[in-house]
């Protein structure tokens, strides 16, 4: 449940905000402190929890900051702009902005951007974006122009998705707006027209973007007080061309739509977004916290002083100028669950510990990943030193595995693969072997001639994949009838769908004996049947009766006819397997695989009746090897078991009974199976009928040893 | 090793009575027992459980409350109305005072020990000062009427239909201001002193919580229930490093069929009792540092002392039971048979007499001479002696009367093997001979305890020729007196654990001791030393198994043909120990069922050791051998105690 906790104000003294307000708060490398930029001359560091300013830095009279300051995560260095050109580069011990790092460009820059992990970024106002340092090694290089004339830089966002570096940007002209959205490893900047719809004459007053794995989720306030959401996506289909899109209704007028003062936004996590403004037109500002799921209110806070319209949101904290002075109100969302609900569950957990998620998350890289080794390299190097050094980032393995995955030969690509898997564990195997796949998957995918089939095999032999984390793998095999790569994703994914196991085996069955040749299966469960078939052809019969069936016992008067019309050739059909040794292999691992009946039924309706014949006269020659010895096991080193054999005839006969019981070559099958069943019922009354002698004979037995009052009785000692 | 005919005899219809109180004593690790026929017994807790010491019950005095104070003085009240005190040394009752409120139905010491509270059936709860040598009332708190503090409203449990009131079994304050309480509605509450609020709440059984005790730590407490149940509850932390604790219900256990009337919180194990007659001393594995026989799991059932006595010539068996006294005769057979065959019966066993007691006190002891022509009891007041002649198939019955007033009360009695004289001992410390001649009675002497010492002698063992006399009490040594001189002749040195049982083998005059910790010595009387058999067997030390065993050795009787072997017995197993056999070391086989079918004689001889033990009969209240070949066992069933038990609450049973 989202809630606002008591407000706090982080510095008395009244900050130099102008009619715009505040210029901007950033994160600094400490998780505490943030960086306050006035929009006059300071520069101020507030440590949050202790509710003071740590330094405050000023540019000289005259000149103005005009971008705010931020912290380059990876040098715990401050950046800032001022009067447009001018950059400075300081860190915590400097006391005057004047003395530090200076550096005058050619253009003038809208904002930078940085976010942890990686190298902040300078936009500058025609749109052209530039890492730092490869500005800062030459600072007055030319600067292109981007986007047209009279197009204004709105809003600006820097994202890493999937490890990849997203900056996206809102532009203005004559009331229609455009969304830049700029990759970084591809280097592809796309540019897409955003539709308002309908009310056309609104005026957008305040943007916020979250990202999940495909889309940027561009949220928009409008000036008719509703919330609108817009999802760019990250990767462009055809970046040539010029796209629209178009913004749907997410919540409707959470803030009165003709406010005097500015309204902000911000997006707390995927389903809550912060709103700053006033509900009615009348009423005081507010802050409220709406879920976007449900489009329900979850808390508001009244502030009466006013604000200037600007909200930031970092971690847990939600800064906004309220009055004259600068109020952190810290943010909570707890996860709720009924049982919390109800008050069952105790949230014992101490403040302060950090819970560690039990899963992997795939799309952050974790804190002790590659990012952040690399940030520790380059920390070291002071800038002042490094300003003449020609900068060239160490790039990780693991970003090179990726740009080859792109790129290279299938034979490069499986050398470079196998050279990372030597390596194995590193802290973001996980990752790294989640990103490769995708990678991988994601070239097969554009070009058709692409299959790195020993790349895949030895990536799901890591046994850090799942289907869930690759669906498209599995897709592929299957269009590519890789029975190899099937049985490997059946024996290794344990979350494979009742749909998927089911056209894979319609695969196995439908595939050509020819084309099974070539392949190179497991045969792990496969025991070799034909050698044991004569050894144990002597015992067979009596083994077969011990466990109450024999199919040649003529017991069936009535439905035998025409079995013993050719009883040798049924004697041939329960001994031999009726299919090759690979393909016994390729069924025996969807025998192994998880299913849910409901689930799988459906499915198995689809396959063609003689297919269904195939695989139940298999299952009925593992049912006879089953029933060859005392334990009921078959040979072999990871055999299918008796109960798996049993569940599959049963489903079999479930789903296509109709069409199977009208296929003339099925028909002596059936009967072997109903002559199974009945055995089976003989069986179990039998059993029963012992139970219930020793029942009786446990009867008699205590009674036996329950002797009268008294007794003269012999006993011996020895 | 041998064959025997074995009168297997089953119709010893005793049933314990059931427990009502229960109360520890850290200081003493001892526990101290009441049951509902007034009997208090003390268990030494730190000797192998040992029933070391019983008080003998009255019909009056049904004990509510028992408890320890002032270090190891116990005293117990009653719905007589009375406060009893104990003396733990001359097993007798120090004295009763009547607390003039009615019946009294609860007791508690104060924490210093030094005061005493009874709560009595007129409401008003009395305070009593315990001075060195009694109690002195001090102060009467009376019913509070309209003055109440806090009145703390017990629901009625509102999901029965129940339309009768909610009666609070049992209170437990707590040092912090917390009082915990059960109830008749299955609930344990914790109520807040100071506010009398309601803190919270536990329903734990359907039927009545009927018991409370609390730990001296105060951070685990134990409740019994109607249904048999005990409950542990713990107080533990909300989570793993936090300073806030909560009551936590931790451990059921179900040892008991029938109510649990009362239970006890030792530092390391919990202690139930009730009508089931059980007292069940359940270890706490948390506690238990090291994992040895303590960990285990306890359930005394049976008195730690023999309630039968033999007349190996008539074939006869006394009973003793709280208020009479059974005479059987044993039937006979002429057919033989292979081991495991019950043989026809040519006679069956008599019941000869049934001999009430006269008053209400419960009787201590009793014994029939090996003639079977004495019979003589005790009870706390009065001394029984009766002459019985046999005339066929007619018995007659003639008290001797005129005893002397120093035979008034006996711990134990025991006649000669040639039923000329009879042993007493009194709980004065005396112990008393007297000459038996046709119906005569003579008192010859009385060995006089040594001087400060007031123990009483628990158990008494005489040779078969008449000689020498040996007498235990419950801590110090055994002393043995020359019953031809009329002096001390010895003192075997005092062990660490009580002896459980004792007898002298004919001709060796080797006295057998067993103690609590299941070791057996031999002590020769004449040489006034250890055997060199014993001292072999100390040396080596007895099987593990042997040890491990939880019932103490009740009775050790000899064959008269064959001189090494010493036969004994606990609840559980029968054992003959031959002497001339070596002894099993830890590694051997100690108890093998299975007759030695095909093994060779070699193996055998190899295998065999001293120990032959039988665990075919069980519970095992008594044998005895009663000719070279023939054996008498006398067994109770649990079942059959159970059958006459009253109903316990029914339960609904799954599948049922």
């Amino acid at each position: 449940m989202a809630a606002l906790e008591e407000e706090f104000t982080l510095s008395s003294v009244v900050l130099s905000a102008g009619p715009e307000g505040l210029l901007g708060v950033e994160q600094s490398d400490k998780t505490d402190q943030f960086l306050v930029t006035d929009s006059g001359r300071t520069v101020i560091l507030y440590k949050v929890s202790d509710q003071k300013p740590l330094g405050s830095w000023s540019v000289k009279q005259g000149q103005i900051i005009t971008c705010p300051a931020v912290c380059n995560f990876q040098t715990g260095e401050y950046v800032v702009v001022h009067d447009n050109k001018v950059l400075r580069i300081w860190n915590n011990e400097d006391v005057n902005l004047d003395k530090v790092f200076k550096a005058t460009l050619s253009a003038e820059v809208y904002r930078i951007l940085s976010v942890q992990g990686t190298e902040p970024l300078v936009l500058f106002k025609e749109g052209a974006v530039r890492g730092l340092e490869a500005l800062l090694a030459d600072p007055q290089q030319k600067i292109e122009t981007v986007i047209s004339d009279e197009e204004v830089i709105k809003w600006t966002k820097f994202f890493i998705v999937f490890r990849h570096r997203v900056l996206i940007f809102i532009t203005e002209k004559h009331g229609n707006y455009f969304a830049y959205v700029q990759m970084f490893n591809s280097r592809i900047l796309t540019k897409y027209t955003l539709l308002l719809g309908q009310d056309e004459n609104s005026v957008v007053e305040s943007f916020t973007a979250s990202v999940d794995r495909k889309f940027i989720s561009l949220m928009s306030l409008s000036s008719d007080g509703c919330i609108y959401e817009t999802l760019i996506p990250i990767r462009p289909t055809d970046p040539e061309k010029n796209q629209s899109l178009v913004r749907s209704l997410l919540l409707k007028a959470v803030v009165s739509d003709n406010t005097q003062n500015g309204v902000a936004l911000t997006a707390l996590d995927q389903d809550h977004v912060a709103v700053l403004g006033s509900p009615l037109a009348a009423s005081k500002e507010c802050l409220s916290v709406w879920n976007i799921k449900f489009q329900t209110l979850q808390t508001s806070k009244e502030l009466s002083q006013g604000t200037s319209g600007q909200v930031w949101y970092y971690g847990e904290h939600l800064f906004m100028l309220h009055g004259k002075s600068l109020t952190v109100i810290p943010y909570k969302c707890e996860v709720s669950s009924l049982a919390g609900a109800l008050g069952k569950l105790k949230h014992s957990q101490d403040p302060g510990t950090h819970v560690v998620p039990h899963f992997v998350n795939w799309e952050t890289p974790q804190g002790c990943g590659l990012g952040f080794q690399n940030s520790e390299q380059s920390r070291r190097i002071l800038r002042r030193r490094k300003i003449e050094v020609s900068l060239q980032p160490e790039v990780p393995p693991s970003k090179q595995l990726l740009s080859t995955i792109m790129k290279d030969s299938e034979k490069h690509i499986e050398v470079e693969v196998r050279k990372f898997l030597a390596l194995k564990q590193t802290p973001d195997f996980h990752t790294v072997v989640g990103d490769t796949v995708t990678g991988l998957l994601e070239r097969c995918k554009a070009e058709p001639s692409f299959y790195p089939r020993n790349c895949l095999m030895q990536l799901i032999q890591t046994h850090v994949l799942s289907y869930s984390l690759c669906p498209d793998l599995m897709e592929i095999a299957l269009k590519k009838k890789d029975v190899q790569l099937l049985q490997l994703c059946l024996q290794q994914f344990p979350d494979i769908p009742e749909s998927v196991t089911c056209a894979c085996l319609k695969i196995f069955l439908s595939i050509g004996d020819d084309s099974l040749q070539e392949t190179d299966v497991s045969m792990e469960s496969v025991f070799d049947y034909s050698n044991s078939v004569h050894d144990e052809k002597m015992e067979e019969q009596t083994e077969i009766l011990q466990n109450g069936f024999n199919p040649e016992e003529d017991k069936c008067n009535n439905c035998d006819q025409e079995l013993n019309k050719k009883p040798q050739d049924e004697t041939k059909e329960s001994t031999s397997c009726p299919v090759v040794q690979k393909r016994a292999a390729l069924l025996n691992a969807i025998l192994h695989s998880a299913f849910s009946e409901t689930f799988l039924l459906p499915h198995l309706k689809d396959i063609p009746a003689q297919h269904i014949t195939l695989f139940l006269k298999y299952l009925y020659f593992l049912y006879l090897k089953c029933s060859e010895n005392a334990t009921m096991t078959l040979p072999g080193i990871h055999p299918p078991t008796l109960n798996q054999i049993m569940d599959w005839i049963c489903l079999l006969l479930d789903a296509n009974f109709t069409v199977v019981v009208m296929m003339p070559e099925a028909k002596r099958l059936l009967i072997n199976l109903y002559k199974l069943v009945k055995s089976q019922i003989t069986v179990y009354s039998e059993l029963n009928k012992i139970e219930v002698s020793f029942r009786e004979l446990q009867k008699l037995n205590q009674e036996k040893n329950n002797r009268g009052l008294y007794s003269i009785e012999v006993l011996e000692l020895f | 090793m041998g064959e025997f005919k074995v009168h297997r005899v089953r119709f010893f219809n005793y049933v314990p009575s059931g427990i009502r109180c229960v109360a520890y004593n850290n200081q003493s690790n001892r526990l101290a027992v009441s049951r509902t026929d007034g009997t208090v017994e003390i268990y030494n807790l730190s000797a192998n459980y040992f029933q070391e010491k019983f008080f003998p019950g009255h019909e009056s005095r049904a004990t509510e409350a028992l408890c320890w104070a002032e270090g190891q003085r116990l005293f117990s009240a009653g719905l007589n109305g009375e406060i009893m005190e104990y003396d733990l040394q001359a097993l007798n009752i120090k004295y009763a005072m009547d607390a003039f409120g009615g019946p009294i139905w609860s007791m508690a010491a104060s924490p210093s020990g030094s005061q005493l509270l009874v709560g009595c059936e007129d409401g008003s709860v009395k305070l009593f000062q315990i001075t060195p040598d009694k109690i002195q009332f001090e102060r009467n708190f009376d019913r509070q009427k309209s003055s109440a503090v806090h009145k703390m409203i017990v629901d009625r449990q509102y999901m029965g239909a129940s339309k009768r009131k909610c009666i609070v079994w049992g209170v437990a304050f707590l040092s912090d201001g917390t009082v915990i309480s059960v109830d008749s509605a299955g609930k344990v509450q914790f109520w807040d002193s100071a506010t009398g609020t309601l803190v919270k709440s536990h329903l734990i059984a359907n039927a009545d919580v009927q018991s409370i005790a609390v730990a001296d730590q105060e951070d685990s407490f134990v409740v019994g229930t109607a249904e048999g149940t005990v409950f542990h509850f713990q107080l533990v932390p909300v989570t793993s490093n936090s300073n806030e604790k909560q009551w936590v219900r931790t451990k059921p256990f179900q040892h008991h069929t029938h109510d649990v009337r009362t239970v006890a919180h030792s530092p390391t194990a919990l202690i139930s009792g009730g009508t089931d007659t059980h007292l069940v001393i359940r270890p706490l594995m948390e506690k238990v540092e090291v994992k040895n026989y303590d960990a285990a799991l306890r359930k005394i059932t049976f008195p730690h002392r023999c309630l039968i006595s033999c007349s190996k010539k008539r074939q006869l068996l006394l009973f003793q039971f709280a208020h009479h006294l059974e005479l059987w005769r044993l039937g006979s057979t002429v057919a033989t048979g292979k081991n495991g065959d019950t043989l026809p019966l040519s006679k069956n066993a008599d019941h000869l007499l049934h001999l009430k007691t006269k008053g209400p006190e419960n009787i201590i002891c009793s014994c029939i001479s090996p003639c079977g022509s004495w019979i003589a009891y005790s009870t706390v007041s009065r001394f029984f002696l009766y002459r019985l002649n046999y005339e066929h198939d007619n018995i007659s019955l003639k008290r001797v009367s005129k005893m002397p007033a120093f035979l008034r009360c006996a711990l134990q009695i025991l006649f000669s093997e040639d039923s000329t004289k009879l042993f007493v001992a009194s709980n004065q410390g005396a112990l008393h001979i007297v000459q038996l001649s046709g119906g005569s009675f003579k008192h010859l002497h009385a060995f006089q305890p040594q001087s400060g010492t007031v123990e009483a002698m628990c158990l008494l063992a005489v040779s078969p020729d008449g000689h020498w006399l040996a007498a235990s009490g419950t801590s110090a040594g055994v002393h043995v007196y020359d019953v031809k001189q009329l002096k001390l002749h010895c003192t075997v040195p005092a062990y660490n654990f009580p002896v459980t049982a004792m007898a002298i083998a004919p001709n060796t005059n080797n006295l057998v001791i067993a103690h609590s910790d299941q070791q057996v010595f031999e002590y020769s009387i004449p040489d006034k030393q250890y055997t060199d058999w014993s001292r072999t067997v100390q040396k080596q030390g007895f099987h593990h198994l042997w040890l491990q065993r939880d019932t103490p050795i009740t009775h050790i009787s000899f064959h008269p043909k064959r001189p090494m072997h010493i036969l004994l017995h606990d609840a559980y197993m029968f054992c003959i120990i031959d002497k001339s056999l070596p002894l099993p070391n830890d590694k051997t086989l100690l108890y093998n069922p299975f007759p030695p079918t095909n093994e060779s004689d070699v193996v055998r001889r190899r295998t065999a050791h001293a120990f032959k033990i039988s665990k075919i009969y069980k519970p095992l209240l008594f044998m005895d051998l009663l000719d070279e070949r023939t054996l008498v066992a006398v067994e109770r069933p649990l079942d059959d105690i159970i059958a006459q038990l009253p109903p316990p609450i029914k339960k609904k049973k799954f599948g049922t």
